[in-house]
């Protein structure tokens, strides 16, 4: 006897109903815990870009695709993985030298140590008498946000010469810019020289830069706005196309900002204070606003950031001897604090803080400011216990 | 008695063991399917051949042919993300063999992947049959690493997925040309089998791939493999297989050689680089209870240049373990032998054994799966299948771990 009708269907029907269950499929995790995305409410068209750059991110380049033959790492995504923090596994070394008088050691291989070669090749090392800093990738998220402030709101945050009296004098990064760099409206010029904001240094002037050199410096990956391979110093065809590379920009744009969790949490209200009192807001500014951007979502919005996108001198602690562009050793660019509660999860689980990832906890990352994070470094220490767990817990939820 | 001496006696035994084994060899076939069958038999056991046999009368010359055929709808999603429901029709494998002569037997096993997408010449062997204990195998061959390679026609399996360990840290259904030789021979309740090849190896990729990890399955993609050697050095594949009635088989299997191309065109770029796997498979069914556990564990040894680690590791390892149970057997509708079957499996992989140099933290890269299973075997040569796998995954940082789960449900039948 052939299996009935009835029979035959009611088992297909089971079948499909466990499938389509959807408590069988994990769930998606919460969008506040994730810093990869796009900013809501994207067109089409940027949508596509994203996704077209989201892989470009992804890409995993061998010794076909244009890979080396010296390179740091392989892959966007593995020194920024899910667009968090790198690990101190993928980080990499910079060397030049003390003073700014520009990096003398690009014709030995500057500036960056590419420490893995193709089998068959040698890696480079650390030539003679230079002096090198190391750096851990930062997270990518929200940068689309910090490339459209105008030039105008930086120079108003700066204060060089510390006129208020806060011992803080933060100043923006002048500093020279590719030919193929796309000027920002209404940019700020000095002696040929432009407002840099992206990096750890601030050197690169916008995402186009800073995504032109890393397929260069950390992949071995030569394109038309950076085709110098950097093993034989030669100008190379490109191994990444123009429109990859305006993708990959366009990616990083439309990242969306990190979302803070339990923003509404007494203890996390109360460390928010604790913040401002202390001084940290000198430097890590809550607020920024964007200045005009084709792109709707960031043209003229508010945002929050922590940071002032400025050069301030950090101490004799932080000053690694290395120099880049115009910022002096000591000097680094005001890393932003959002995301930074979901660091661990992109930096295997334990937190790897400050330009080279030597802080290990928040505590130590805020201990370890001096020069001008002095003043708030000793504001923090002299805190009570609790006041200081509650201002970890801020910061935790950022 | 001294030790030396019983153990000449041993060999003794075993020398006339396989002696009378090669007297009383049947020549007109090297396998039949039956208690002493092996793992390695598995190509001789596909029904298609069975049938050929059954048609009885002179074999000569006479060319069979058979497959089958798997196709599956597929709905998962991975941390809540779903690409909706997928139909697939995975593969088609045609077989083809024809007796050539007494004792000279031709066999192929092609492959269309994915529609066609991906064809491949799994296997194409002529095996001359000397004598059960001592044949000689020529062409295009598999090499026999671990257990799924050498039985990997989906109808087997309950799984709609093939073992991690076999696809994604071995190359599951890797084929090179080669030649080398086979055999088995009996003792009491023991059937020992071995295989010996020497094919064309591995290559550079396998540490220099879109996987960005050591990835010896990234050999698959080289097709020159069949016309020639990436280094000019072979790879050496060896396996020893024991079935001992009742209680089951055991395979110990090793494969190695150089693999990367450090002399290029005389030019010496590098030095000789190894890669070693070895792999130990097991079969066995309980008779009181019918449940059959199969499995294998796999390790990789990769000699990857200082310069290249550690994103590439030279460590590997993995294994997968089935448990089947039938649960049914009976007539169903219109199939008067059909058995419905619960199964089991665990699916593990670590691609990346070790700690980092930088953090001495744990090196992550690597994969856990279950996946319960029901199906039905209207007869035994064709299996329907519910399959729901639940997989996690970590990056190599051992960042929180990448949730995936799949339903499936599919065909798999020989033809
Ligand atoms: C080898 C690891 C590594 C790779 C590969 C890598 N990065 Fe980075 N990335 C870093 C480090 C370290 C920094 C900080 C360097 C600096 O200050 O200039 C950084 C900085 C950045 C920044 C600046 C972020 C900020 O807050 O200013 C962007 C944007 C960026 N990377 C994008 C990319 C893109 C796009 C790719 C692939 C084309 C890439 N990175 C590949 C390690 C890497
Ligand atoms: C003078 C400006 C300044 C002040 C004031 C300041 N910071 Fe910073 N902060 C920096 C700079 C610059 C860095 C990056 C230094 C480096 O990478 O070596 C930094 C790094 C950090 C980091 C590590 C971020 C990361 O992603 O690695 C944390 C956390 C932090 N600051 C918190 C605080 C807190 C909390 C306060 C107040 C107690 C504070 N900072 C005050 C300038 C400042």
């Amino acid at each position: 006897m052939p299996l009935s009708l009835r029979t035959s269907l009611a088992l297909l029907t089971l079948a499909a109903t466990v499938m389509a269950c959807s408590k069988t499929l994990p769930p998606a995790p919460e969008e506040n815990s994730l810093l990869d995305g796009p900013i809501e409410g994207l067109s089409a068209a940027d949508q596509a870009r994203f996704l077209r750059g989201d892989e470009a991110f992804g890409e995993i380049f061998t010794s076909t695709s244009g890979l080396g033959p010296l390179f740091v790492a392989a892959q966007c995504a593995s020194c920024h993985p899910g667009d968090g923090k790198g690990s101190p596994f993928v980080r990499f070394t910079r060397f030049g030298q003390a003073d700014t008088t520009g990096n003398t050691y690009l014709a030995q291989g500057g500036p960056q140590l590419q420490h893995k070669a193709l089998p068959g090749y040698s890696p480079e090392v650390l030539p003679a008498g230079a002096t090198s800093t190391d750096l851990i990738a930062p997270a990518v998220t929200g940068l689309g946000y910090l490339d459209a402030v105008s030039d105008a709101d930086l120079i108003a945050l700066a204060d060089p010469q510390d006129l208020d009296g806060d011992g803080i004098s933060g100043r923006p990064h002048f500093n020279r810019i590719p030919d193929y760099a796309q000027l920002r409206p209404e940019s700020v010029e000095l002696n040929g020289m432009y407002i840099c904001r992206i990096g750890k240094k601030g050197a690169a002037y916008d995402l186009l830069h800073q995504t032109a050199e890393a397929y260069n410096q950390d992949m071995g990956v030569t394109s038309i706005f950076s085709p110098i391979d950097p093993l034989s110093g030669l100008e190379q065809d490109p191994e990444v196309t123009m429109q990859t590379i305006n993708d990959v920009v366009g990616y990083l744009k439309t990242l969306k900002a990190p979302i803070q969790r339990n923003p509404e949490k007494a203890e996390v209200i109360a460390g928010g204070e604790i913040f401002g009192e202390i001084g940290c807001d000198g430097c890590h500014t809550p607020v920024l606003q964007t200045g005009s951007s084709p792109i709707v979502q960031l043209d003229h919005v508010e945002f929050y950031p922590y940071s002032d996108l400025l050069l301030h001198d950090m101490g004799p602690g932080l000053d690694d001897g290395y120099t880049e562009g115009y910022a002096t050793t000591a000097e680094w660019r005001t890393p932003p604090l959002w995301g930074l509660g979901l660091s661990r999860d992109a930096q295997g689980g334990s937190y790897f803080l400050l330009h080279d990832g030597r802080a290990l906890s928040i505590e130590q990352a805020i201990e370890m400011h001096e020069g001008e994070g002095q003043q708030s470094a000793d504001a923090f220490e002299a805190l009570s216990g609790a006041d200081q767990d509650l201002l970890i817990e801020f910061l935790e939820s950022l | 008695m001294s030790s030396s001496a019983s153990k000449r006696r041993n060999l003794l035994a075993v020398c006339a063991t396989l002696l009378t084994g090669s007297l009383l060899a049947q020549s007109s076939s090297t396998h039949s399917a039956d208690s002493t069958s092996l793992n390695m038999d598995a190509v001789y056991e596909r029904p298609f051949l069975q049938n050929a046999e059954a048609g009885g009368g002179n074999n000569q010359r006479k060319l069979a042919l058979g497959g089958y055929l798997e196709m599956n709808a597929t709905y998962g999603a991975e941390d809540g993300l779903t690409e909706g429901l997928s139909l697939q029709a995975r593969r088609l494998t045609l077989f083809s063999s024809a007796r050539l002569a007494r004792n000279i037997t031709f066999l192929s096993e092609i492959e269309f992947e994915d529609g066609g997408h991906e064809i491949n010449i799994e296997f194409a062997a002529v095996d001359v049959a000397l004598n059960p204990a001592f044949n000689i195998r020529a062409g295009v061959i598999l090499n026999p690493i671990g257990t799924f390679n050498q039985n990997h026609d989906g109808p087997n399996w309950e799984f709609i997925e093939r073992p991690d360990v076999s696809v994604n840290l071995l190359p599951a259904t890797w084929s090179n040309a080669g030649v080398g030789v086979f055999g088995k021979f009996h003792k009491g309740k023991v059937t020992w089998g071995y295989e010996a090849y020497l094919t064309n190896g591995f290559d550079d990729r396998i540490i220099d791939n879109v996987h960005g990890r050591t990835f010896l399955p990234a050999s698959k993609e080289n097709d020159e493999r069949f016309e020639q050697s990436s280094n000019g050095r072979p790879l050496f594949t060896g396996k020893l297989s024991m079935r001992h009635h009742p209680w089951g088989e055991i395979g110990l299997s090793y494969m190695g050689g150089i693999y990367n191309n450090y002399t290029p065109d005389g030019l010496a770029l590098d030095v000789p680089r190894r890669v070693h796997v070895a792999a130990v498979d097991l079969q066995k069914t309980i008779r009181k209870t019918g449940t059959t556990l199969v499995g294998e564990a796999v390790i990789i040894l990769v000699d990857v240049p200082e310069t290249y680690t550690q994103q590439y590791g030279s460590k590997q390892r993995g294994a997968f373990l089935d448990v089947v149970q039938p649960v049914v057997e009976r007539e169903i509708g219109a199939w008067p032998h059909a058995v419905v079957l619960v199964a089991a499996r665990i699916d593990w992989v670590d691609w990346n054994v070790g700690t980092f140099n930088e953090t001495g933290e744990d090196i992550g890269d690597g994969l856990w799966a279950i996946t319960p299973a029901v199906s039905l075997r209207p007869t035994a040569q064709t299996v329907f299948r519910l399959n729901y796998r639940y997989q996690w995954q970590t990056d190599i940082l051992n960042n929180p771990a990448a949730l995936t789960a799949t339903w499936m449900l599919g065909l798999s039948t020989y033809f």
